[in-house]
């Protein structure tokens, strides 16, 4: 154990009022903590820079899911145990829940949140790739009132995103409009379980006919930051499912992807498995169709 | 002595000894134990492979009055581990030969103040080339260690290999590799430390082998032995990580309690006790196998070479076990091994269950199936061929003079995994599929206890005595660490003295208070110790016998009232034991010839796993573990030390992998070196035949390390039977099999289409 | 420093408890040392092991990872808190009577996990308990006992057999 507790500060400010008047007061100086899954394991490790730390656990307002007719609304602090007890969201949006299961163990998800593992954006995160292919929106909050960016747009580098110094995730807003999409998630880690991404793929997609009317691919770990695969995806919007499209959409995925050697595993690696769970993902689409 | 009759506690499942403190959470391991004035120690580690220390340099911002501060200048006799060879310095002193060896230690009262004060010491070096490979220690054009870089070398003929090539109808080679591989030990390393002038050096803590630290720290402190006392605290898993490594923690926290005068604990944590501590030597094995036109073995040339890292440690006794263990359970004729352990500039490998047999095993069970494959024999047929039976001899001549049943043990492994049907199904399925499914099978021997004479030169005393109005205790050093010690030797004492199993306490493992009975390593604890405490047992009431008027049959009230008569006509009560070799044992340590093990446990391992094509993971499906292992003396703890070392061996094949960027451990964290969870462990089936062993305690032998070194080969045989593809290293990843079962084809063009 | 820091307020096992110390300062080592409860182990601390597996609130959390501050009003649940008046906790006896600790390290956090699994789900599949262990790294057991001792507690809470509890000495 390598962190120094009486280096640091925990205020509890208690209302998300109060949070964002310290943020607007002194913007950059304190960092939010959630769950601590992630800053914790950093202090442990004597790497936990943030010398003022400012507590959003247990503010009710962040820790909400709320279910309304266009949309579901996911408070920034829900954590994915509270993902994956909502029945809604495991009926509508099945990668969200899944994906929530894949958080380290049942104690990580007790404490992890939607919001902070968007926030500590690790190429890996487990949450993203279903975001994306969602259409997720990210409402960002701070003194200074709200405003809302695509999830696809919300980082813009390693660990780099567009909140500003002032600036809370409120909530995630996915439409409820992927009833009728068929919808694949795979994850591949180094075991079944505990385990962070060496890649990811979720996909949501329709079919009129043979031919792909909608598709929305996302993946971790293949580039800087979770992201949408858009030349893959047009190299399979309005084609139909064949040999050559599968030949096309992989060779357009093996080059868009951006994959690393890392500790975990390597660019090659990565970048051939993504290959594979898409061609996996074409397949189940032109045998199953989507859902009626 | 009787080892097959009928017994009331031995063979019974009674619950764990000190099951209830460790499910209460009242077993206290070290970190849970505070002391009075106890300040904190730390360590300056190396940040290079190899160099000379030109200069320690400390950063004016500490206030290092307030510290201790320990070099190699501190220690007052002789600054050396004790183990084999006295080669690795407690604390290096001028040079460094490996990145995170111990240069210097601090101590304070306050941890977090520590902690600034390790950052703040400045070593400079002047670096040195280093060495990370066999083939590079080998080469011999860099000189680590010696003057050679050879650690320790064997050489084991029988008959005449060169004879037989000729005219062999098959020669088949082959080279398989294995890595390093870490404990993992839930339970971080840690000693706490007193020292004082009048006492001496008492150290509390984490460890296997009470007296293995004794003899380090009498001679790092040059203190007579009743002047060091060494006790074993509650042990959170060791599996051999815990065998060597203590003698240098608890020199450390000893030599700071000396230059502080305050007890001292030292308590590593998870990133430093992976990076610094002892882990399975890698090796390299090269067999080159002559068969006749049937298959039936005619020689067997193996030239077998560990990485033993850059101090000797136990490199000498790996690799004899490697060795013994290489030719496996297979009769042949003529057998060469050249074996040598080398040393390179990591971190020093040490003892891990199995101990060199794991990678002896993993090469020679993955080359009797390339052997089948080579032939065009089945890989049962071909080991059913040329099975050692009683009355064979085996490489070093030992005449099996107990009954050998491999071919009753793999008989019984095939029904009870319905393997012919399973394979078929495999066959049928795995065209079509995705996910394709294999078998694979491991035949193999362990030596249970030390090797020829190591038991005669141990000279283990051991035995059981009687506190007034109290319980019978047995008196060990060996220790508890999971395995079931404290269980079963209390069942031999109560089985021999004919009481009850709540009448029995296990002394302290405490040097101030046992015998020295030996280390607990090599499956020699319930075989070798156990014996020693039924003869003690039995000895204690020939004694109330004679001496205190017990009758016979007699109550356990009729016998603890003769202990207090014994005790009043002799001032105390106690039956004390010495080792006594089995008939027969003759070993030639020159020649490495004779009599290598006076038993071995005989085992079949079945592994059916599943490769999927689109990720290229293996995954363990289900195992099967057939073994005969003597009696059984707590049919529960046999079983989980089964189930525990195939969950190991598991992780040993597929999932750990020790990372070293310039001789550190990278990934030296529980997040990046990846063990089997709850989720990735197999239904694991486990079989006991018994043959009692005439010698051990109730007809036991060793099991602890058996189950390790069966599963890497097993599984990687049935990564060969699912996808035809032959893999000849360990860990084996997704990323390794992807290098290979990609390779054939354009990653762009579909794969399932 | 240490007048400024809060007063944390919480219950443990049952008990109420007050602490003042760094707010970050993780929950695993107030429960240690301020508390002298060390029955909860650090295997790891970063929360990849379990072996600190303590119950807050009612759900599963790994306490390395718990910062002081954010246990205020919570109830913890650790492993000394099982067993009730002298008698062994069903998960407890179910794992002396099937083998379920060897080295014991892990195996408060394994207790607080299962006991977690079999009070949300009293008849776990197989699946499920793997899944509800599967923070919870053993290295001595390979587990096939630890899933035996849950089936068996599970079942036994169930129908509850006539036997002789172990008392909790």
């Amino acid at each position: 154990m390598r962190g120094n507790a009486e280096a640091h500060e925990l205020i509890a400010p208690g209302s998300l009022a109060a949070v964002l008047k310290l943020l607007g007061d002194a913007p950059g100086e304190w960092t939010p903590i959630a769950g601590g899954t992630e800053l914790m394991v950093a202090f442990a490790a004597g790497r936990l820079g943030a010398r003022k730390l400012v507590n959003l656990w247990g503010i009710p307002d962040l820790r909400f899911i709320e279910t309304a007719p266009e949309s579901i609304a996911i408070g920034a602090c829900a954590t994915f145990l509270d993902l994956r007890a909502h029945a809604g969201l495991a009926a509508e949006l099945p990668l969200l829940a899944k994906s929530a299961g894949w958080i380290g163990s049942v104690a990580n998800q007790s404490r992890a949140t939607v919001g902070g593992n968007l926030v500590n954006g690790s190429p890996a995160a487990d949450s993203s790739p279903a975001l994306l292919v969602y259409d997720a929106e990210i409402e960002m909050v701070s003194r200074r009132g709200r405003r809302r960016i695509a999830c696809a747009e919300f980082h813009t580098g390693y660990k780099c995103n567009v909140l500003a110094a002032d600036e809370l995730i409120y909530a995630i807003h996915l439409p409820r409009r992927f009833a009728y999409h068929l919808q694949y998630l795979r994850k591949v880690g180094t075991r079944r379980a505990m385990a962070i991404s060496k890649v990811a793929l979720a996909a949501t997609a329709t079919l009129q006919g043979d031919v792909v009317s909608e598709i929305r691919l996302a993946a971790a770990s293949l580039a800087a930051f979770p992201t949408r695969l858009y030349r893959t995806e047009s190299a399979l919007l309005g084609h139909k499912i064949t040999r050559e499209t599968i030949h096309a959409a992989r060779r357009a995925l093996l080059a868009e992807a951006q994959p690393i050697d890392d500790i975990r595993s390597t660019a090659e690696y990565r970048r051939c498995v993504a290959a594979n769970l898409l061609e996996e993902f074409l397949l189940e689409l032109s045998q199953k169709g989507a859902p009626q | 002595m009787s080892t097959s009759a009928k017994t009331r506690i031995v063979g019974a499942p009674v619950p764990r000894k000190e099951g209830a403190d460790k499910l209460l959470g009242r077993a206290r391991y070290v970190d849970d134990i505070e002391r009075e004035g106890m300040w904190y120690g730390a360590t300056v580690r190396s940040t290079i492979p190899r160099g000379l220390i030109r200069s320690i340099g400390f950063d004016r911002r500490i206030d290092w009055s307030e510290f201790a501060v320990v070099t190699a200048a501190d220690v007052p006799g002789e600054n050396y581990i004790q183990l084999i060879v006295a080669d690795q310095p407690c604390l290096a002193d001028g040079q460094v030969n490996h990145c995170d060896e111990a240069i210097l230690l601090l101590a304070h009262p306050d941890k977090h103040k520590l902690r600034e004060a390790v950052d703040a010491v400045r070593v400079e070096y002047d670096p040195l080339p280093p060495i990370f490979t066999i083939e590079e220690s080998e080469r011999q054009d860099r000189i680590v260690w010696g003057t050679d870089n050879l650690l320790k070398s064997f050489l084991l003929e029988k008959g005449d290999v060169d004879s037989v090539w000729r005219s062999a109808a098959h020669i088949v080679e082959g080279e398989y590799r294995t890595g390093a591989q870490e404990h993992l030990y839930i339970e971080n390393n840690g000693i706490i430390a007193e020292w004082s002038a009048e006492t001496g050096v008492t150290v509390w803590g984490s460890l296997q082998c009470p007296y293995y630290v004794h003899k380090t720290l009498i001679k790092i402190f040059d203190l007579p032995d009743e002047k060091v006392r060494v006790v074993q605290t509650e042990t959170g898993g060791a599996f051999g990580g815990k065998e060597d490594y203590p003698s240098t923690l608890a020199s450390h926290a000893a030599l700071l309690a000396m230059k502080s005068n305050h007890p001292v604990k030292m308590v590593y944590d998870r990133m430093e006790d992976l990076a610094a501590t002892t882990k399975r030597h890698p090796s390299r094995t090269r067999h080159r196998t002559a068969l006749d036109k049937d298959g039936k073995l005619l020689a067997m040339d193996i030239d077998l070479a560990t990485d033993g890292g850059a101090y000797a440690t136990l490199s000498s006794t790996v690799l004899s076990r490697a060795t013994l263990h290489a030719p496996g359970p297979y009769s042949c004729p003529n057998v060469r091994i050249h074996a040598k352990s080398w040393a390179t500039n990591t971190v020093p490998y040490g003892a891990f269950r199995g101990f060199g047999a794991p990678q002896a095993v993993f090469a020679l069970e993955r080359h009797m199936d390339e052997i089948a494959a080579a032939l065009g024999i089945d890989p049962v047929a071909l080991r059913l061929r040329n099975f050692l039976h009683e009355g064979d001899t085996t490489a070093t001549e030992q005449v099996m003079r107990e009954p050998v049943i491999m071919d009753k043990l793999l008989d019984r492994a095939l029904r009870e995994s319905d393997y012919h049907a399973r394979r078929a199904r495999f066959a049928r399925d795995n065209p079509t599929s995705a996910v394709k499914r294999g078998i694979g099978i491991a035949a193999f021997y362990h030596g249970s206890g030390f090797t020829g004479s190591g038991e005669r030169i141990l000279n283990s005393l051991a035995g059981v005595d009687v506190a007034p109005g109290g319980k019978v205790r047995v008196l060990v050093s060996n220790t508890e660490f999971g395995q079931g010690t404290n269980t079963v030797l209390t069942q031999v004492a109560a089985e021999a003295i004919g009481i009850d199993y709540d009448d029995i306490a296990m002394a302290a493992a405490d040097t101030g208070l046992v015998p020295n009975s030996g280390p607990t390593v090599a499956s020699r604890t319930v075989m070798v110790v156990g014996r020693l405490i039924e003869r003690a047992g039995l000895q204690l009431i020939t004694m109330l016998r004679e001496d205190a008027g017990l009758g016979a049959p007699y109550t356990r009230e009729e016998f603890f009232a003769a202990c207090e008569r014994l005790r009043a006509a002799k001032g105390e009560v106690v039956s004390l034991v010495r080792y006594e070799a089995p008939p027969g044992i003759f070993w030639d340590d020159q020649k490495y010839r004779g009599e290598a093990y006076p038993s071995y446990a005989w085992s079949i391992h079945l592994a059916q796993v599943a490769v999927d094509t689109v990720t290229f993971s293996a995954e363990v499906e289900e195992f099967w573990a057939v073994q005969e292992v003597g009696r059984v003396l707590n049919p529960v703890l046999a079983t989980g030390q089964i189930e525990g070392g195939i969950a190991q061996g598991i992780g040993y094949a597929l999932y750990e992998k020790v990372l070293l960027q310039n001789g550190h451990m990278a990934n030296n964290q529980m997040t990046n070196y990846i063990i089997p969870t709850a989720e990735d462990v197999p239904p694991i089936h486990v079989f006991f035949e018994e043959i009692p062993f005439r010698y051990g305690g109730y007809g036991a032998k060793g099991i602890g390390e058996l189950p390790h070194d069966g599963p890497a080969p097993a599984i990687v045989n049935a990564i060969k039977d699912a996808t035809g593809i032959s893999f000849h290293s360990i860990p084996l990843l997704p990323e390794d099999l992807f290098a290979v079962l990609a390779a054939h084809r354009n990653v762009e063009e579909p794969a399932a289409l | 420093m240490s007048e400024s820091w809060p007063i944390v307020h919480f219950t443990v096992n049952g008990k109420n408890c007050e602490v003042q110390a760094p707010p970050l300062k993780r929950l695993l080592d107030v429960l240690r040392g301020d508390l002298h409860l060390t029955g909860t182990k650090e295997g790891c601390g970063e929360g990849e092991c379990g072996s600190c597996s303590v119950r807050m609130n009612g759900e599963l959390v790994n306490s390395c990872l718990v910062p002081l501050l954010q246990a205020e009003g919570a109830d913890v649940q650790t492993v000394e808190g099982l067993a009730l008046n002298g008698k062994l906790h069903p998960l407890q006896q179910a794992f002396l009577d099937c083998g379920g600790a060897q080295c014991g390290i892990c195996t408060p956090g394994m207790l607080m996990a299962a006991a977690q699994l079999i009070e949300r789900n009293p008849h776990p599949s197989m699946a499920q308990i793997r899944e509800g262990l599967a923070g919870n790294l053993c290295r001595c057991t390979g587990f096939m006992r630890i899933f035996e001792s849950v089936l068996a507690a599970a079942t036994e809470a169930a129908e509850p057999a006539p036997k002789q509890a172990r008392d909790a000495r």
